[in-house]
Order: C-alpha cells, then structure tokens, then sequence
C-alpha cells in the first residue's frame, strides 16, 4: 500500500469529516444551550440539500454561494420553530420534546417524498468531477471546496459566540439558565437565536454535503444518527468537539474502508463511539456534569 | 353459559366471520394481485421502473387474455422486514397472489410468509439461488438465478472481449454485499477459476454496502490494484457514484464490465451521468426488441408514460409484466383465485409468447424458470443498446472505452 493511497484516503476522510462536524456542530449548539435533542436534525439537513438542489438548478445558483440564502432561511425557519413550538415543550418531560421532535421528522420526510418523489437529486457544477494534482496526490475539488466552507462557517460561528455580545449571552443562558434570567436576559429568545444558529449550521452542511451525495427524502434518518454519534464522541454540547467528533468519524470510515473491508465503514465510527462510551463518556471534549 | 360452550361458540362465530372472506377470495372474478416493489428507499429507482410494469400490465392483459387483476400495491421501502409486514398485510388483506418484489433479500422473506400463508409468490426480478431452493411449493421464479446470470453474463465477457479484439489481464472485482451480491460473489468464485475463455485474473475484491453515500475511499482501493477494467455487481446508486468517483480520481481504466446486475441500463443512470454513462456494460437478461409482445407493451407504455422510453426500464418492465402474465395465465386457466388450485396452474404454466429473450415459460419442480437470455447491453449515446450476440446487436461493442474527457 502506498502512502499517496493512504495520504490521498486520510485528506479525503479529513474533508468529509469537516462537513459532518458542521452538521453536528448544529446540534450540538443547540443541545449546549436549549437542551433539546434536535431528532429532526437529519430532516432538516436533507430540506437543505433539496434547497441547493432547487437553487442550483432553477437559478444555477452553486451549492457553496447557495449557503448564504439557504442558511439565512433556515435561521429564520429555526426561530420560528423554536419560538412556536419548541418552547412551549422546555419545561415538559423529555419524552414529549422527543415526539415532538420525532413528528417533525417525519413530517419533513413525507413532504420531501410528496413533493420531489423517491428518485435521488443531485447537482452538476462545472468543478464536480475535477480534482487537484499535487504530485501523486489527487483531491477531490467538490470535497476541498465543502471543507474549506465548512472550516469558514465553523470559524464564524465559533467568532460569534465568543466575541458578539449576543453570542455571550447565550453561552450565559447554557451556563446559568437562573443566573441568566436573574440578570434580565430574554431566555427564550435566545433560545430561539440559537435554534435558529443550529437550523443555519445544518442548512450550510446540506448545501456542502449535496456536492458530495445525491439526496433523497429518506436520507434524513441516517445523519440524525450520524451527527448523534459525531455529537457524543466529540461531547454532548461542546462545539470544538462535534468538529473534532466528525474529523475523526470521517477519518476513521476512510481507514477502515483502507485498511480493512470497504463494508465495515460504518461499523468502525460505532466501534469508536462504543470506545468513548466506555472510557470516556462525557465525549472526547465533553465536560464532566 | 360453561366456559367449554363458550370455547365452541367463539370457535363457530370466528369461522363464521371469516368463511365470506375465504369464499370471496376463492370466486372472485378479478384476479387480486400483492404488488411488492421498493417504491422508495435507496432501491427506489428500479421499484419506481417496475411499478411502470404493473401499471400498464392489467391493461395488456385483459386484452390478452381477458383477466381482470385488481391491483394492491405495497411498498417494501428497500427494507426486507417491511417486505415481510406489507406481504402478510397483503395477504391479510386478500390478495390471491403475490408478486414482487426486486431486491433478493425482500424476496426470500416474502417467500417465506407466502409459503407459511399458502399463497401463490411469483417473482418478477431476484436472483439469489436459494429462494428457490427451499423446497417451497408456492414460490415460482421466472427469472435466472445468480448462477444463471453469472453463466450467461461471464460468456457474454468472454464474446465482448472476442468481438473487440481485448484481451484483458487483470479485473478488480467491486460488489455490493447485500444477499444478491454475496450470491453473485459465491457464483463467480466457483465459476471463473473454470472459464479459461477469459483472459483476466481478478487481483483485488471491493465489497461495500449498498446504501453508501461516498465510493471516494473504494475507488482509491481498486485504482491501486493497478485493474486493466472493473468487473462490477451493483446497484444503481451505487453505479452512479462509481462511475464519478472513477473520473474524480483519474483512474484510467478500459472500462466497467457488469456480468448481470442492474443499476448501469436504468433511467436515473443516464438522468444522473449524462455523457458519463456511456460505454458502461451490463450483461443481463433483456427484451427481444423483435417480439409481438414486445412491441404490444411499448405501444402501452408509450401511451402511458409518454415522457419515459421502454428501452430506459426494459428488464424492470419486461419480468414484472411477465410475473403478472404469469399469475393471470394461471388464473384463467384454475378458473379460481384459491391458492392451490392457482399454484397448481402456475406450476403447470407453459407460455411461449413472451417478451423477454429466452425459451417458454416453464417451471421446474422447484418452481425456477429456466433457459432465461442475458443480451449485452453497452450505454451508447446515453442509451441502452444491445451490442452482443450479434443476432440482437442494435450497434458494435465499443471496448476499452475512450478517455473521459471534460466538456
């Protein structure tokens, strides 16, 4: 086996991995601060990926600049649904947010079916099936352009909540949700900022992903699942551990593809997620409650 | 009233309840058929494909031979435990025959609750051996078996290579492993150490899950077993982000060759690829373009679907129309939708005006159709064409195929 082979593998897993920890990223900043599993996360992500799709192909709007809108509509969509909906659930047991939550999915789901059919979408930008040559190293151009996104919109959201007075709010509700309502803070809204934060991390990470997958309405289930595993390896909560959660699940599914059976990928992030379980289980960046 | 009273008058009220329903089912006089297809689910596209062959197929064969089918079609969700739950739902709900359902795994389980239930299953497309091989007396295939596939597909290889004047020397094997693939898997591990016709050794096997979203780290796997050509068993997904990733990584090879599995001759694929799916191959069972029957369904799905082209969904319609003329052929000739008269009808069936290439329809003791033809198909100007045997040929096999270039 050749290091090109095993280098060109890890970039890509590298790459992959960056555009999952976008989307987990999503759920993680809501679970943080409003402490709401979101299990309409993967849902939410396939309505975004149809949204670059309709986007690309009605206006030739490209994926990458269809983050913008896509991610501005989700934000607001993210609002909403936490100020109408979502809120009312907060001081209700977990099992009716889960339901709720649940039924959302589903609704999504349906919707997607009736309105764009079984058969999977994809898009054709001109850069799609191109790639750079450094050497004996290739990487895909689609995969270097949604990684280099995805870092940008991390940075931001990371830029946010540390440095914007609103974002410090927010990190004031997660950490003292008394204590920010004490000092006067709009708990709700905020909660419902955030939501809608969340909304806009998953909305660009469908617009990123749809360069690398086609779509199709079921697709929504297996990247709930998927970010589930990212959040709890990387730490429930912690946004520098959903990014690190999907760069390592990412890479390990192209090792194991490598190095062992191209068939066990998946079964490897479940064997790394089971490992932190049992020896770490606050995740990897997680914090101890 | 005593408990034993009771025991006996619940007993006669529950046979009481449920005679009409046996009666119904039995004298009908439209034939009720349990459509199962994945509809949606990764599989979606071909389900979608051989829904197109039920649809147009009450229709061809009333006129053909003057049976009414009542259609209740159900959704397997390319899931085999939804397969099982909507076969027994079906049956539940009286259907007189099962018919479906694509995917092998969905297959086997639906075989098994029609044989638990007593009710006739006629297979329009599964390959796997084993769902005929269990001794079942209500399960009948008339499609070829792995084996079968394998046979003819790897002769066909062997024919492409002749006709082109290549002789390859090195293949990379890349498979899906669900049931069909690991069957196909177990069929060419026994049967090419055999066939010295063909020039290449297989120096590198990919299996990967048929649901994946990224071949990226699979196509880095084949590419560096240095391949003359990629013998493929896929589906169509799976098809389509192969072929991209095959260009994404500049893997130059001299082609895809399929011994008999779908995915590269369906719709989506060229809707997917465009020009990129050209020059794939894919050696399966095929319509004869030449038979009355053939052209009677394309006038019907003209007429139906008159955006769509036949040759786009030709094995997909072609054997689910024909499971359907199986069971109404059997109907008429049982005079009765019960199950054993009709399984006995179809275990006797004997149709010799069909659409799809091969001999009548007839089943062996095992319930198999055998004698099914496989054509080779090479996607030429983003359409199927059938290149070889040379009897059928639309055009000329194009082997290895040119260089992909960007437009």
């Amino acid at each position: 086996m050749s290091a090109s082979l095993v280098v060109n593998v890890l970039v890509s897993g590298v790459l992959t991995g960056l555009v999952y920890g976008l989307m987990a990223l999503g759920l993680s900043v809501i679970f943080g601060v409003v402490r709401v599993v979101n299990f309409a996360h993967g849902e939410m992500m396939a309505v975004a990926m149809y949204a670059a799709v309709w986007l690309f192909t009605s206006a030739h709007v490209d994926p990458i600049v269809a983050i913008v809108p896509v991610a501005i509509a989700f934000f607001v969509l993210g609002y909403a649904l936490q100020a109408s909906l979502i809120n009312p659930m907060i001081t209700r047991p977990e099992h009716s947010q889960f339901i709720l939550l649940v039924a959302i999915a589903t609704i999504i789901s349906n919707l997607l079916l009736m309105e764009f059919g079984p058969n999977a979408l994809s898009v054709q930008t001109s850069y799609q099936l191109d790639s750079y040559e450094i050497g004996p190293l290739l990487f895909d151009k689609a995969r270097v352009f949604a990684g280099i996104a995805a870092v940008v919109c991390s940075a931001m959201l990371f830029a946010f909540f540390r440095f914007a007075r609103t974002g410090k709010a927010i990190r004031a509700c997660a950490d003292n949700y008394l204590g920010a309502r004490v000092v006067g803070l709009q708990v709700k809204r905020l909660y419902a900022l955030t939501f809608g934060l969340g909304a806009a991390c998953v909305a660009a990470a469908g617009c990123m992903m749809v360069l690398l997958v086609d779509v199709t309405p079921v697709v929504g289930p297996s990247y709930t699942l998927l970010a589930f595993v990212i959040v709890i390896v990387g730490g429930l909560g912690s946004m520098g551990g959903a990014l690190l959660g999907g760069v390592l699940i990412g890479v390990s599914e192209a090792l194991a593809g490598l190095l062992f059976d191209p068939a066990m990928k998946s079964m490897f992030s479940f064997a790394l997620l089971i490992l932190v379980l049992l020896f770490r289980p606050q995740g990897l960046l997680g914090r101890k409650t | 009233m005593k408990r034993r009273n009771f025991d006996k008058a619940l007993a006669a009220t529950a046979l009481g309840a449920l005679a009409p329903f046996q009666i119904a089912r039995a004298q009908s006089k439209k034939l009720r058929v349990g459509m199962l297809l994945p509809l949606s689910g990764y599989e979606g596209f071909i389900g979608q494909s051989c829904k197109k062959g039920s649809d147009l197929a009450p229709g061809v064969i009333k006129e053909l031979t003057g049976v009414d089918i009542e259609l209740m079609n159900a959704d397997t969700e390319s899931n085999v435990q939804t397969a099982r739950s909507r076969a027994e739902r079906l049956i539940d709900e009286g259907a007189n025959v099962l018919v479906g359902a694509f995917d092998s795994g969905a297959t086997a389980a639906i075989a098994q609750v029609a044989e638990q239930r007593g009710v006739p299953f006629v297979v329009n497309i599964a390959a796997a051996p084993q769902i005929t091989e269990q001794g079942y007396k209500f399960v009948f295939r008339n499609f070829p078996t792995a084996v079968e596939l394998l046979r003819n597909g790897l002769s066909l290889v062997g024919d492409l290579f002749q006709a082109t004047n290549e002789t390859p020397r090195t293949a990379v094997y890349m498979h899906v492993n669900d049931t069909f693939g690991q069957a196909m898997t177990k069929g060419i591990d026994a049967m090419l150490p055999k066939l010295t016709r063909l020039p290449f050794k297989i120096v590198e096997e990919v299996a990967y899950d048929p649901a994946t979203k990224d071949l990226s780290v699979e196509v880095a796997k084949a590419k560096a077993s240095k391949a003359e050509f990629v013998l493929l068993v896929c589906r169509l997904n799976d098809a389509i982000l192969l072929r991209r990733e095959i260009v994404k990584q500049r893997w130059n090879i001299m082609g895809i060759v399929s011994p008999g599995s779908p995915g590269m001759y369906e719709e989506q694929f060229y809707r997917s690829l465009g020009k990129l799916s050209d020059y794939c191959i894919s050696n399966v069972p095929w319509y004869n373009p030449k038979a009355d029957l053939t052209e009677t369904v394309d006038r019907a799905f003209s007429k139906m679907f008159p955006k769509d082209k036949l040759m786009y969904n030709a094995l997909n319609v072609g054997y689910t129309f024909e499971a359907l003329l199986v069971a109404a052929d059997a109907f008429k000739r049982a005079g009765s939708g019960a199950a054993q008269p009709l399984a006995a009808a179809i275990r006797s069936t004997d149709i010799t005006n069909r659409m799809m290439l091969g001999g009548p329809i007839k089943f062996n003791a095992k319930g198999q159709c055998e004698g099914n033809l496989s054509a080779c198909v090479e996607n030429l100007n983003e359409q199927p064409m059938v290149v070889l045997p040379q009897a059928a040929a639309e055009a000329k096999p194009v082997f290895p195929w040119p260089a992909y270039k960007r437009t």
